[in-house]
């Protein structure tokens, strides 16, 4: 659905310069610098994804009204791009991230098997956090690493052909 | 493009405009193809797949079924709406519509109405295929207005569409994905814009329906009767759903020219107050032991015993009359031959004004300037002292579609206003409006005559009154530009200057002028003669009368009360009650018991309220809009002019042998047959001074908020509870209120001469250095003066607050 | 065994794993030799746009639209900015070949996309990548560092008066970013639902600017089709399927990879490259262009060579060369419950087919593969399925519905084994 009158632009009546850190919003701006001046909100998602990393993986509703008024958008705009993506968190999560392909080739290539160990191996089912709240684990649609399957992505690092064993030692690792 | 071309629609023949979509023409030609998520006032979103038809074009069939609502019709196209591929498709997406549709059409407020329920009556399947879970939608609180049952959203996406393309607040949005996708402000906030409830007409299913109305009738049991909306100068049309002698909800009836298929929420929840518990629904009389019910008969004698004994003893100059400009046509006229029957001549409905000096300067039949449709081919409009949004919220809709097609608007007004478009806003306190357009007309080359030349050479031209200025001129060139001067200009103590500066401004750019009456019957007003310096049909008077302020700063001997509440609807409230209180006689006609009625009124005659009587209101462009009533006004109130025949003939006064309220409008009617509404000046403004603010003091701006336009809207609970309804407070610029020592929050007592009030404090930048913005018409601005003019504030120290 | 492999895309892969990806290795195999060709020489974008479409160079990204034609659409001389978007958010289940060329080939990216620009008359592009690429992401944008600081992007290039800026978006986990229009609004900021044609993005696109969107191999052929003429690509392959082609041959073979061999290339002869069915099973059946295309059983697959036309014969599609190996022995209804639940997830949510259909189609399949299946269910899939497929903005619609089609076609019988017994025929998966 796209608004005949798109972007609708909203200033709010918030300073700027108090929102996140001077870093952020001068990362924000790189990605802003991008794209036609009057289409600021193109950075929603990067400045989404940043947003969110230095929240500790996830982005409560202060920090996406935060970046409504960053890139003077209307809120809902903002929940509506956080919630169509997967990659956005909406509730707190653990130290890491462990999303898991379920998709077709890394189901032949034993991504079952892998979630059935985490499920009980780790008490945790996919969407929830592990009780030390080490990681959450994630179902994740096709991953686009499909060769050497089952993949997993714990935070930004791509495993492939990641077995129950190699798994179990990937997350030794993980403080 | 007038190049047509010719389609085929199920075998017949149309005629097209290239690129316009097969559901227009086939809706044109009567072929209904059903549809959820396409509206023609809405962006196309082609999401619901209701509308797939079959289509070919040069001989060559369309691989798929295309959606009538977005695909562009061809020279030559043959598209078959019900053939066996078409209908196929259609059923296919009904039954999908209806897996995670809730069964509880006997519950929903919808039934009976609801597009899903009738489009499945011819498309849908009598067993349903589906043995899965339904979704459930948990519900959001929207507010007071409109209910919401998540679960039976169809996500057509039309209400998210209506508020990105026409209220221009992006409220609703549809978050999440797939068939998690949700409709809903995420957040649940409530729904704050004064078009909101239009999304319940917008919305196929019943997922949002009115929250007044919810569960109070089926759609099966209410008649409609056509009406006219009272609240405001468009003249929306309404439908009046009915049931058992009462309102049960109002619709907008679609008219292009004026209010499209919009109406706002004023207009639609209003009818509410219909039935307040403060309706007056018998005469009632004041004696020694207070207020006791009475006959009609006795008490119209009394009544025009009294007023005869006033004119006899005091002379008719002694009386004052004054009435509501929201009264129809045919009371205004007939309230104007009562009091010149009798003799008098003080009778005015222009009660939130106190500069009349430009009376006589006044075209004789001020209004909008040009049919409402126009605003929006505009370039360029600039808006004198107007919150235009809250006083004529579809003219502001309509100046909105003229922004986002290019237009200029400036605004000078007290306070920023909240526009949902671009806008060159120049803030400035009230005695500082006048130097705001000096400034713009300077710009704009105004020379001026001599009274004004001085305020312009003088004035201080910025970059934002060129830009204005330029902007004027270029559209007033090309014939579409436009200078309105609105409500707060006309409480204004310096109307009479402002109205002169625009029309020098307007003059300059080549613009056309207009004004936004205040009200629904306010241009009427003029044509039925219920001012005290014109007769029917805009006549002038030799020996005008005394204006509305004046009546109550000469205090006269005598009242008659028209749909008035002193304490709310006139100017200045403190000296109004003082007035009122001291005369001999107030003839209070009202549809409310108000105390400040029961505090000054001798006597309180029930009359009807909007719908309870047939009547005429000439809007802002000057359409004269006639309705019937729809419902009897509740015990024995009456229609208004009735009562007005009634006394009359009481009176032995001649010409009140009207058999109905039609006979009054074509009496009416033929008075005025030669007048029609122009902005033209019969003469040059005087030009007094401006009403600056002397030191220590603010000016107060006092603008009528949405919901306390008139009692009827007082009365109305749903709308007292939205946001948009605004408590008693104080709103100060952080620099005045630094100066005074305040913060947001303080209390403190304000001083209006003598009158007094306390209230809250909030600190905005919105508002124009020097001013302190009181709402006025709100439960405890009773107390307080005139709307603009000058307050002292003092904070209400600690210990009081207890 | 095939000749003739890596010669496009993939023509850095004999490089060293380490420095495969700088600039200097791809200058070192002839890279933006083309890209200052153009800046040089300022040939007329029309001959650029005829070899092209010599080349029978078709769209990579799934649908096969030929490149050239597709380029020729865009209004060159109009005024306005005109923008090239490269299409990364590589996500169809099977498909890791554009992640391949990212890592180990950026470079040629850049310039397949700079050409591009300067054939359509665009003097910006962005490489929109799928958010969880972050390595590959990482090697783009040091590529683009790199191309920057060569003066091969930026302004006035090489003193041609050619701007061409180029930038990475990113993605944030959305298969339906795949869907052109989709992307456009997703760097618009919004969510990505896919937009309704007409009109067509060289018409109206991103920012309602005309726009071509083209897969990542796709402009990542094109230096090399410059370079040794659009004949030369089409010799490499057949008729109407010019070229190599990246195939991922994924799922139960032995050794899973990225080949870049010559379209035409038996089926055979692509299994055996990777090594055969897993632990020398029989091949059951092959989904040969990712998951959104028709299941091909495996001995119709065994004797059908890999190109456009090849395959639409055997009753699928190329789509993405994604081919997905299923060996004896799996149970073809949870195969099919995994891309049912695969839909149902990726729908955006717009049109109502897909979004109610979807979710319908993989709740029968998963109760079916739980032992509650009825045997009208059969019929109501497959009919369901029917009313999806043709019937929505875009094509995941189609997506959804074909596995269920073409897998009740073939293996009707496992599922009516389930439903009668309550367990699958086959155990693996």
């Amino acid at each position: 659905m796209s608004f005949r009158n798109a972007p609708l632009a909203v200033i709010h009546d918030v300073d700027k310069d108090t929102l996140f850190t001077p870093e952020i919003r001068a990362e924000i701006d790189r990605h802003v610098a991008k794209y036609p001046p009057e289409w600021k909100q193109s950075a929603v998602m990067p400045a989404l994804t940043l947003v969110q990393d230095h929240n500790g993986g996830w982005l409560s509703r202060e920090l996406m009204d935060q970046v409504a008024a960053y890139l003077d958008m209307p809120e809902v705009s903002v929940y509506e791009v956080a919630t169509f993506y997967g990659m956005y968190d909406l509730e707190p999560v653990g130290r890491h991230k462990v999303c898991v392909c379920n998709s077709i080739s890394c189901m032949l290539g034993g991504s079952e098997e892998l979630m059935q160990h985490i499920e009980h191996k780790y008490n945790v089912a996919p969407g929830e956090t592990t009780a030390d709240g080490k990681f959450t684990f994630k179902e994740f649609e096709c991953l686009g690493a499909c060769r050497h399957a089952p993949a997993v992505m714990v935070d930004k690092t791509y495993h492939e052909c990641v077995t129950p064993e190699s798994f179990d030692k990937l997350i030794k690792k993980l403080d | 493009m007038s190049d047509k071309i010719t389609i085929e629609i199920d075998g017949r023949t149309c005629e097209a405009a290239p690129g316009e979509m097969i559901i227009t023409v086939a809706d044109r030609e009567g072929i209904s193809i059903p549809r959820f998520c396409y509206h023609e006032k809405l962006s196309i979103a082609a999401n619901c797949r209701m509308c797939l038809v079959e289509a070919e074009q040069g001989g060559r069939p369309f691989p798929k079924p295309v959606p009538a609502c977005a695909t562009p019709v061809g020279d030559g196209m043959k598209v078959q709406t019900r053939s066996r591929k078409a209908l196929d498709a259609q059923r296919g997406t009904m039954e999908f519509l209806l897996i995670n549709h809730p069964l509880d059409c006997p519950i929903c407020d919808q039934g009976g109405e609801c597009e899903l329920q009738d489009v499945s009556m011819g498309y849908g399947e009598d067993v349903s295929r589906f043995t899965e879970r339904k979704r459930v939608v948990k519900d959001e609180d929207l507010g007071p207005l409109i209910a919401t049952e998540m679960t039976r959203c169809i996500h057509c996406t039309r209400c998210v569409r209506f508020g990105a393309e026409i209220a221009g607040v992006r409220e609703l949005g549809a978050t999440g994905r797939g068939e998690d996708m949700r409709i809903g402000t995420f957040v649940a906030h409530t729904v704050a814009h004064e078009l909101s409830g239009n999304i319940i007409d917008l919305c196929p299913v019943g997922a949002l329906t009115s929250k007044p109305y919810r569960f109070t009738a089926r759609a099966w049991e209410l008649t409609a009767e056509p009406s006219i909306a009272p609240h405001d100068a468009v003249g929306s049309n309404i439908q009046l759903h009915v049931r058992n002698g009462r309102v049960m909800r109002v619709h907008p009836r679609d008219n292009e020219a004026i209010n499209e298929t919009w109406i706002s929420d004023r207009d639609r929840f209003s009818y509410e107050g219909l039935n307040a518990a403060s309706r007056l629904t018998a005469p009632m009389i004041k004696g020694d032991s207070g207020w006791a019910e009475t006959d009609w008969q006795s008490v119209l004698h009394w009544v025009a015993d009294g007023l005869q004994r006033v004119v006899a003893d005091s002379g008719a100059d002694q009386l004052g009359w004054l009435m509501a400009p929201g009264s129809t046509l045919e009371e205004l006229y007939l309230g104007q031959k009562l009091l010149r029957g009798l003799g008098g001549r003080n009778i005015d409905s222009r009660l939130r004004q106190q500069d009349f000096s430009g009376d006589a300067a006044d075209p004789a039949l001020p209004w909008l300037g040009l049919p409402i449709a126009d605003l929006e081919q505009q370039r360029a409009v600039l808006l004198i002292g107007s919150d235009i949004r809250q006083e004529q919220p579809l003219l502001a809709h309509r100046l909105r579609k003229a922004a986002l097609a290019g237009a200029m608007v400036g605004l000078v007004n007290p306070y920023r206003v909240e526009l949902t478009h671009p806008s060159r806003q120049l803030p400035a306190a009230p005695g500082r409006l006048a130097a705001e357009l000096a400034a713009i007309a300077k710009a704009a080359g105004a020379g001026g005559r001599s009274s004004l030349k001085g305020l312009i050479a003088t004035a201080d031209s910025g970059d934002v009154h060129a830009e204005i200025a330029a902007a004027l001129k270029q559209a007033g060139a090309d014939g579409n530009g436009l200078v309105l001067l609105g409500a707060l200009a006309e409480a204004s103590p310096d109307f009479g200057l402002l109205k002169a500066l625009a029309y020098q401004i307007a003059d300059a750019t080549g613009c056309r002028i207009g004004f936004l009456p205040p009200a629904a019957n306010s241009t009427g007003a003029a044509f039925a003669g219920a001012l005290p310096h014109r007769l029917p049909g805009a006549r002038a008077v030799d020996v005008p009368g005394l204006d509305a302020l004046a009546q109550l700063t000469e205090p006269r001997k005598a009242y008659v009360l028209w749909g008035i509440d002193p304490a709310h609807d006139l100017i200045d409230p403190a000296r109004a009650v003082a007035a009122l209180a001291g005369a001999d006689l107030v003839v209070a006609c009202t549809a409310f018991r108000t105390p400040s009625l029961e505090a000054v009124a001798d006597v309180l005659l029930p009359i009807s309220a909007f719908a309870e009587t047939s009547g005429t209101f000439v809007n802002a462009a000057g359409d004269w809009q006639r309705f019937q009533g729809a419902v009897a006004p509740p015990g024995d109130a009456r229609p208004g002019w009735k009562l007005l025949r009634v006394l009359g003939n009481m009176l032995e006064l001649t010409g009140f042998e009207y058999a109905s309220a039609r006979d009054i409008h074509d009496a009416l009617a033929a008075q005025c047959a030669d007048r029609a509404p122009d902005n033209t000046p019969r003469a040059e403004y005087p030009v007094g001074t401006t009403a600056e603010a002397a030191d220590g003091t603010l000016m107060r701006v006092g603008n009528v908020p949405i919901y306390a336009v008139d009692a009827l809207v007082r009365a109305a609970p749903a709308l007292q509870r939205t946001p948009l309804s605004a408590p008693l407070h104080l709103q100060l610029h952080p620099a005045d209120a630094e100066a005074l020592g305040l913060q947001d929050g303080d209390q403190v007592e304000v001083a209006q001469g003598p009158a007094r009030a306390c209230m809250p404090v909030h600190v905005s930048d919105d508002l124009a250095r020097g001013g302190g913005r009181i709402p006025a018409a709100v439960p405890g601005s009773g107390q307080l003066g005139a709307q603009i003019g000058p307050i002292r504030v003092a904070k209400v120290s600690g210990e009081n607050d207890q | 065994m095939v000749k003739d492999q890596n010669t496009v895309c993939f023509r850095t892969m004999h490089l060293k794993e380490k420095v495969r990806h700088t600039l200097d290795s791809y200058l070192s195999v002839g890279g933006y030799g083309q890209w200052k060709r153009v800046l040089n020489e300022r040939p007329d974008p029309a001959t650029l746009i005829e070899e092209l479409k010599l080349s029978a160079l078709r769209g990579r990204g799934g649908a096969g639209f030929p490149t050239g034609l597709k380029w020729s659409f865009m209004p060159r001389s109009a005024p306005g900015q005109k923008y090239i978007v490269c299409n990364s958010d590589e996500g169809e289940p099977g498909t890791c070949k554009d992640r391949d060329i990212l890592r180990w080939n950026p470079h040629q990216l850049i310039e397949g996309m700079a050409i591009a620009g300067y054939c359509i008359g665009a003097t910006v592009g962005y490489n929109y990548i799928r958010g969880e690429f972050y390595e590959p992401i990482a090697r783009f944008d040091e590529a683009l560092g790199e191309a920057y600081a060569a003066g091969l992007l930026g302004r006035d290039l090489l003193g041609s008066g050619v701007d061409f800026d180029l930038y990475t978006h990113l993605g944030a986990g959305a298969y339906i970013c795949g869907e052109e229009t989709a992307l456009l609004e997703s760097i618009e900021g919004k969510k990505g639902q896919p937009r309704f044609k007409p009109p067509f993005p060289a018409q109206a696109g991103l920012y309602g600017q005309p726009t071509t969107i083209n897969n990542t191999e796709s402009l990542a052929s094109v230096p090399v089709i410059l370079e040794k003429g659009g004949q030369w690509f089409l010799d490499q392959g057949r008729p109407n399927n010019g070229g190599p082609k990246l195939f991922s041959v994924t799922g139960h073979v032995n050794a899973p990879n990225n080949f870049e061999v010559p379209l035409g290339t038996p089926f055979w002869e692509l299994l055996e490259m990777a090594g055969g069915v897993k632990d020398g099973k029989a091949l059951k059946a092959v989904i040969p262009g990712g998951s959104s295309v028709p299941v091909v059983p495996g001995n119709i697959m065994m004797n059908t060579d890999m190109d456009y036309d090849s395959i639409a014969k055997a009753g699928s599609m190329l789509g993405s060369g994604a081919v997905i190996v299923i060996a004896e022995g799996t149970c073809m209804v949870r195969v099919l419950a995994n891309l049912a639940h695969f839909y149902a997830h990726e729908s955006c949510g717009q049109c109502t087919p897909c979004r109610e259909g979807t979710g319908w189609l993989s709740r029968v399949l998963h109760r079916i593969l739980h032992g509650h299946g009825r045997p009208s269910d059969l019929d109501l899939l497959d009919n369901v399925a029917g009313r999806i497929g043709g019937r929505t903005i875009c094509a995941l619609g189609d997506a959804a519905a074909m596995p269920v089609q073409s897998f009740l076609q073939h293996y009707r019988h496992e599922f009516e084994h389930l439903i009668e017994h309550g367990r699958p025929m086959e155990q693996a998966a």
